[in-house]
């Protein structure tokens, strides 16, 4: 249990990130702990960087996560694994990234170079935490990694207190019919 | 919760995880609406999503979009008129629009009360400003409460809408992007028992409604009196309350400023003598009583707020007529009035403030090193094709116009189409203006289908009537796409169901344009020579580029389809690429991947199989091969 856990989730608008935050939040809920958080909405989510915060714990009171102070940062792409893991992870803290590639339009235009494994590792290094890698290739959906991710993130303990049952019953809330099985078997 | 529409209607109390927009509408229900406008714009939209889960048939007010936000508010206001309580939203540069009309409510006696909810955007997250509305407030003499969390939008909705109603006037509700968009358990109040249908209560004959000359200075009286009784009334005063057991020390907040605040009074030094908090529901008219005391037992009070220094002015102005020695300390710079008080922000003012409060250094991010990700057209966006088109026909020099909507994103490289914006419908007349000193340059400017019918109209009058030498380009996508595709008057449809369909040729038309074309944006060659003819051509002309929105065409067509989905997806045939990098570069797909040595590959995962690239393509290596399931 713990009375401030801070998650810091990073996208591309399109990828889910929306459905990724309510699911821990639902989660979090569901394991009878205090949540909050808030989603990027409007222009940004065509096409650009979109974030979601998630809150845990009776010690948060923004429903923003601060600047290196994200115990767990969550990113569904790799050059937003970067950034994200760059602005937001604290000392000590965990990155957990999905691998997919949407290039930004600097990297399609060649001006800059696309971000590789290394630079999310070196992030993690910096910050003393460790990188917790999702293959982008074992989803059979590109619309299912955000749920692949979660899935990572409760088998492995990231979020105390959180468990697959937690976001099975998240999912169970917010879905239904054949979307919510394969969603599901996700979370097996 | 899967059916919004049924939790927004139980009858008993009941606790929901939802946003701050979510939980206003479960705030309208109780608090007995029955008519609610609205044009969208970030952050508000949301509202109506919730709105439209509820069954139409279910539903107890009647909702509508208007055309554009001084409409949404006219509507509002006839509909209280008429004795029926009425709220209308909008986005925080919505008010500008509105605002002919907004300012004269306080002057008017509204029966039925009028909560007018702003959506203001500090920091600027999807607005072209971050103007503080709370100056609307002071100006036209109308209350105004400001909600820092979902739990206090939902609270203060159902205050705004009692003092409107008891008060028979406008309330104004200051919600902030933060708090529209922040979710959390809100606890919801039981369903009253039915609400008394209001009689019809418009009544010209016993009441004054026209403000002219001398008849405004009773009216004015007025408003200013029953804002001073607002200003008594015990139920608003009990939006304020103060944290803390007699420090030396305050902070007198607001809105999410305060939850920001109360973050960073979570890292103090043990020991350090932490500020009590006077947290300030009712912004306007300021709580003199309230903030008097506050300050009387204090010896330093910090005035914490986002933007303008609205609370200090005036608070300070209050100490000095009040002879008190407490030390107010306001802003310090230009830093201090822009952006979000997010809580490093709230805490590198506290400490600038009180440096003995922390003792730690504030965590700081690492230096950024992956490339930045601005919003861009979707995969199959007939934006793209059109901007790609018309730029072939322009020559350096010329200038082109944006507006807002989608397109506005045309600015970026590598289109840069689209110079200057000032606000939605302002592309003719700001192209107008420079066209009178053009030199030889050309004038193109862009507008958006749902910009036309909000506020597009006037400036084309302007360009026909005044005879300006300017090409308007239309890209009619048919839908308001960047704010959640809602309806607009050309889309045959309202929130309510099928409506007349509006045509913007005719419109065109009717306004007086005699040169009109169109074209679909996808056909980029017939595009390319029609700008070229039309620009040769004198006077005031107008191409209209159309292609249906792909984002909302896809998922509707995906939503349809199913497990049975299928995309015929581009794919760089390596045979026949030369490498010229057209399609990367310059038509710019974002599907379109760069990989080692020049080569380029289509991301499975983001093309929608439009297939509006392949004409781009020199060398014709751009192949669509069979349909398949993704």
């Amino acid at each position: 249990m713990t009375d401030r856990f801070d998650i810091y989730i990073a996208g591309v608008g399109g990828q889910g990130i929306g459905l990724l935050s309510e699911a821990l939040i639902r989660a979090a809920d569901a394991a009878g702990l205090t949540a909050r958080g808030c989603d990027t909405h409007g222009l940004a989510q065509r096409g650009g960087s979109v974030a979601s915060h998630v809150r845990i714990g009776s010690r948060c009171h923004s429903a923003l996560v601060s600047e290196g102070s994200a115990d767990l940062v969550v990113a569904l792409e790799i050059h937003e694994a970067v950034s994200a893991g760059r602005a937001y992870l604290k000392e000590g803290g965990t990155l957990v990234w999905c691998d997919a590639s949407w290039q930004p339009l600097a990297v399609r235009l060649g001006t800059e170079r696309p971000a590789e494994v290394s630079d999310v590792e070196e992030v993690a290094a910096l910050r003393r935490g460790r990188a917790v890698r999702v293959p982008a290739d074992a989803v059979p959906d590109p619309r299912m990694q955000n749920t692949a991710v979660l899935a990572a993130i409760c088998r492995e303990g990231l979020v105390p207190g959180l468990g697959l049952e937690h976001a099975r019953t998240a999912l169970t809330d917010l879905m239904s019919g054949p979307a919510l099985e394969a969603n599901l078997r996700l979370l097996a | 919760m899967k059916d919004l529409g049924e939790t927004l209607l139980r009858k008993e109390p009941f606790s929901e995880i939802v946003i701050g927009n979510t939980a206003i509408v479960r705030a309208l229900v109780e608090s007995g609406l029955r008519s609610v406008t609205a044009y969208p714009g970030s952050p508000t939209p949301e509202i109506a999503d919730a709105i439209a889960a509820i069954p139409a048939d279910r539903r107890p007010f009647r909702f509508e979009f208007s055309v554009n936000e001084k409409v949404a508010l006219e509507v509002a206001f006839g509909s209280a008129l008429a004795g029926r309580p009425s709220a209308v939203f909008f986005k925080s540069v919505g008010l500008n629009v509105a605002a002919d009309s907004f300012v004269q409510l306080p002057l008017l006696d509204i029966p039925g009360g009028l909560v007018v909810i702003l959506g203001d955007d500090p920091g600027a997250n999807s607005s072209q400003n971050e103007q503080d509305n709370r100056h609307y407030a002071r100006m036209s003499y109308m209350p105004l409460l400001e909600p820092a969390s979902a739990q206090e939008a939902y609270d203060m909705f159902k205050t705004a809408a009692r003092l409107a109603a008891r008060h028979r006037t406008a309330v104004i509700l200051r919600l902030t992007t933060h708090v529209c968009h922040a979710k959390e358990k809100v606890d919801f109040e039981a369903l009253p028992p039915a609400f008394p249908r209001p009689a019809w209560a418009f009544d010209p004959e016993r009441e004054n409604y026209i403000p002219l000359a001398a008849t405004v200075f009773p009216l004015k009286r007025r408003a200013l009196e029953r804002l001073a009784a607002i200003g008594r009334d015990p139920e608003a005063l009990g939006t304020n309350f103060v944290e803390g057991s007699g420090s030396r020390r305050g902070v007198i907040t607001a809105g999410t400023a305060w939850l920001s605040l109360r973050d960073a009074l979570e890292e103090t030094k043990p020991g350090s003598e932490r500020p009590d908090v006077l947290k300030l529901g009712l912004v306007h008219p300021l709580p003199r009583d309230a903030v008097l005391a506050f300050l009387r037992a204090r010896e330093e009070v910090k005035v914490l707020e986002e933007l303008d220094p609205v609370l200090e002015t005036e608070i300070k102005a209050l100490a000095y007529d009040e002879g008190l020695s407490t030390r107010i300390l306001g802003k310090r710079g230009v830093e201090d009035l822009m952006g979000e008080c997010v809580p490093a922000k709230v805490r590198d003012i506290l400490s600038g403030t009180w440096p003995d409060l922390f003792d730690a250094p504030r965590p700081a991010p690492l230096p950024a090193s992956a490339a930045p990700r601005p919003p861009q057209m979707c995969p199959g966006c007939g934006h793209r094709s059109a901007f790609y088109a018309i730029k072939r026909a322009l020559s350096p020099g010329d200038v082109t116009v944006a507006d807002i909507g989608c397109h506005t994103l045309g600015y970026l490289p590598p289109y840069r189409m689209g110079g200057v914006l000032l606000s939605m419908g302002h592309s003719t007349s700001t192209a107008s203006g420079l066209s009178i000193f053009r030199e030889g340059r050309r004038v193109v400017c862009f507008l958006g289908d749902s910009t036309f019918f909000h506020a597009g109209m006037p400036g084309i009058v302007n360009a026909v009537y005044n005879g300006h030498e300017v090409l308007l380009v239309v890209m009619e996508n048919g839908t308001t796409a960047m704010t959640g595709h809602q309806d607009h008057p050309g889309t045959g449809r309202s929130f309510n169901g099928p409506a007349p369909k509006l045509s913007v040729r005719a419109a065109l038309e009717g306004l007086g344009v005699k040169n009109i074309r169109e074209v679909d944006a996808y056909r980029q060659a017939e595009l390319t020579a029609l700008v070229r003819e039309a620009l040769a051509e004198p006077g005031f002309k107008v191409i209209i580029a159309r292609h249906p929105c792909m984002l909302k065409l896809t998922r509707e067509a995906r939503r349809r389809a199913g497990a049975a989905w299928k995309v015929r997806q581009v794919r760089v045939d390596p045979d026949t690429c030369v490498k010229n990098h057209e399609c990367i570069e310059r038509f710019a797909c974002p599907s379109f991947q760069a990989r080692e040595g020049g080569a380029v590959e289509v991301s499975r995962d983001l093309c929608i199989g439009d297939g509006s690239c392949r004409q781009t393509c020199p060398a014709g290596a751009l192949v669509q091969d069979k349909e398949e399931g993704r």
